[in-house]
């Protein structure tokens, strides 16, 4: 038995057959610092931005039109709640602990989805972050599902399966506004006019200005390229959104019959840059409201963190 | 006070009498009943469940993926297949 230490060249080029040929990398497996690197900043961002998403639809909850609605919603934020916790144990098995993401989240140093920097200030917003945002998050996390890490790639099997009962909550809710007053359908026309283009930056910047993209798809940690996903995600919606009427905000959209795909502009990713670094129109809102969360539970954490046989008193 | 971060429990899930339980994930929690309880908010809100056990994460002995030859079948062991056995039945079923 050969048991002399494995050179890098060797390690890697393991590595890589094993991805080539279609399997999983788990935990314990040797990986090369960068992939390791690469997951720990996706899955913990991936983590932040449900803890984050789940701010602009939760505000909504006590303004619920209707008792089935308001318990809908209260679901899909616990779904959201429950995401982020799948996604920070996935981050763990890469050597980063829940805590310190949790840390650098409070501290302003993580960064998270873009879309949530956005303002819900109508229900119908609660409808488009369902079908868009949702719609569009579906689309990634169904390729993350076929990714190489194996616990990011199962967590998202079942993240997928739940996120399916967003959208039809949110086409649902904005469908039965569009065939309502004529105030009711402009209310969800114009929520469409505002999440149209932050949910197109939502899938990343374009394949151009994506420095890692070449190796990101080697080690199959990307199965397919942002404009990929992005021109995926626009041929699914915008036919769903023109079947009710709602059009989306671009005088350039059209069917291209030679390429079978939605021609469409592309959004302003020097918007989706800035915010995503901080200056977007409710970044600060939904930061001071996450610490505000996070000191008000601290009580009811501190009261959780303390194990059963020490609050009891011991028999005598 | 740490309070975010809390011990790791592995979650075996049932989904009904007679199916073998299946690792579905973890939770974070400091003790059996808040991990018990963890795991129904986390794997049972909406899959059907008759059973749930949660167990340490560290009390879960594992073997290594870099140790390929612990699971390497160097010997020939037709013996313990179905393929090794070909013997034909005669068939009454032919007449």
């Amino acid at each position: 038995m050969d048991v002399r230490e494995r050179t890098y060249e060797e390690k890697i080029t393991e590595f890589e057959a094993r991805i080539a040929r279609g399997e999983k990398i788990e935990p314990g497996d040797w990986m090369p610092d960068e992939y390791r690197k690469q997951l720990i900043r996706m899955i913990g961002q991936h983590a932040h931005s449900e803890i984050v998403g789940m701010l602009p639809e939760g505000k909504w909850i006590p303004h619920a039109p209707g008792f089935r609605r308001k318990l809908t919603l209260i679901a899909k934020v616990q779904d959201e709640a429950g995401h982020g916790q799948l996604l920070y144990r996935a981050a763990e098995t890469l050597g980063k602990s829940r805590e310190e993401m949790l840390e650098e989240l409070l501290e302003g140093k993580a960064k998270y989805s873009n879309v949530f920097n956005y303002p819900t200030p109508t229900w119908a917003d609660v409808g488009m972050i369902g079908w868009l945002v949702d719609g569009a998050a579906v689309v990634n996390q169904r390729m993350i599902a076929k990714s190489s890490y194996g616990p990011y790639a199962r967590a998202m099997k079942r993240i997928c399966f739940e996120e399916s009962f967003h959208i039809k909550q949110g086409q649902d809710l904005l469908i039965k506004m569009v065939y309502g007053t004529e105030e009711q359908k402009q209310m969800a026309q114009d929520a469409l006019n505002r999440w149209w283009h932050p949910t197109l930056m939502m899938l990343g910047m374009p394949d151009s200005d994506s420095p890692h993209l070449e190796k990101l798809k080697r080690w199959g940690v990307k199965v397919k390229t942002n404009d990929e996903l992005r021109q995926e995600f626009i041929d699914l919606v915008v036919p769903q959104l023109k079947s009710v009427g709602l059009n989306p905000p671009d005088d350039n959209l059209y069917y291209d019959e030679k390429t079978g795909h939605w021609h469409f502009t592309e959004p302003d990713y020097n918007e989706l840059k800035r915010v995503i670094k901080g200056d977007g129109p409710c970044n600060k809102e939904r930061m001071e409201a996450r610490r505000k969360a996070h000191e008000e539970g601290r009580w009811v954490r501190q009261a959780l963190a303390v194990a059963k046989h020490k609050r009891e008193a011991p028999a005598v | 006070m740490n309070d975010t971060q809390l011990p790791i429990w592995e979650v075996f899930h049932q989904e009904k009498r007679g199916a073998s339980h299946v690792h579905v994930g973890a939770v974070h929690a400091s003790d059996e009943e808040m991990a018990l309880q963890m795991a129904k908010e986390q794997f049972a809100r909406r899959q059907e469940c008759v059973s749930l056990w949660v167990v340490r994460e560290e009390h879960v002995v594992k073997t290594n993926y870099d140790v390929p030859f612990f699971f390497a079948r160097n010997t020939d062991k037709e013996y313990r297949e179905v393929y090794g056995f070909p013997a034909p039945l005669k068939g009454k079923h032919r007449e």
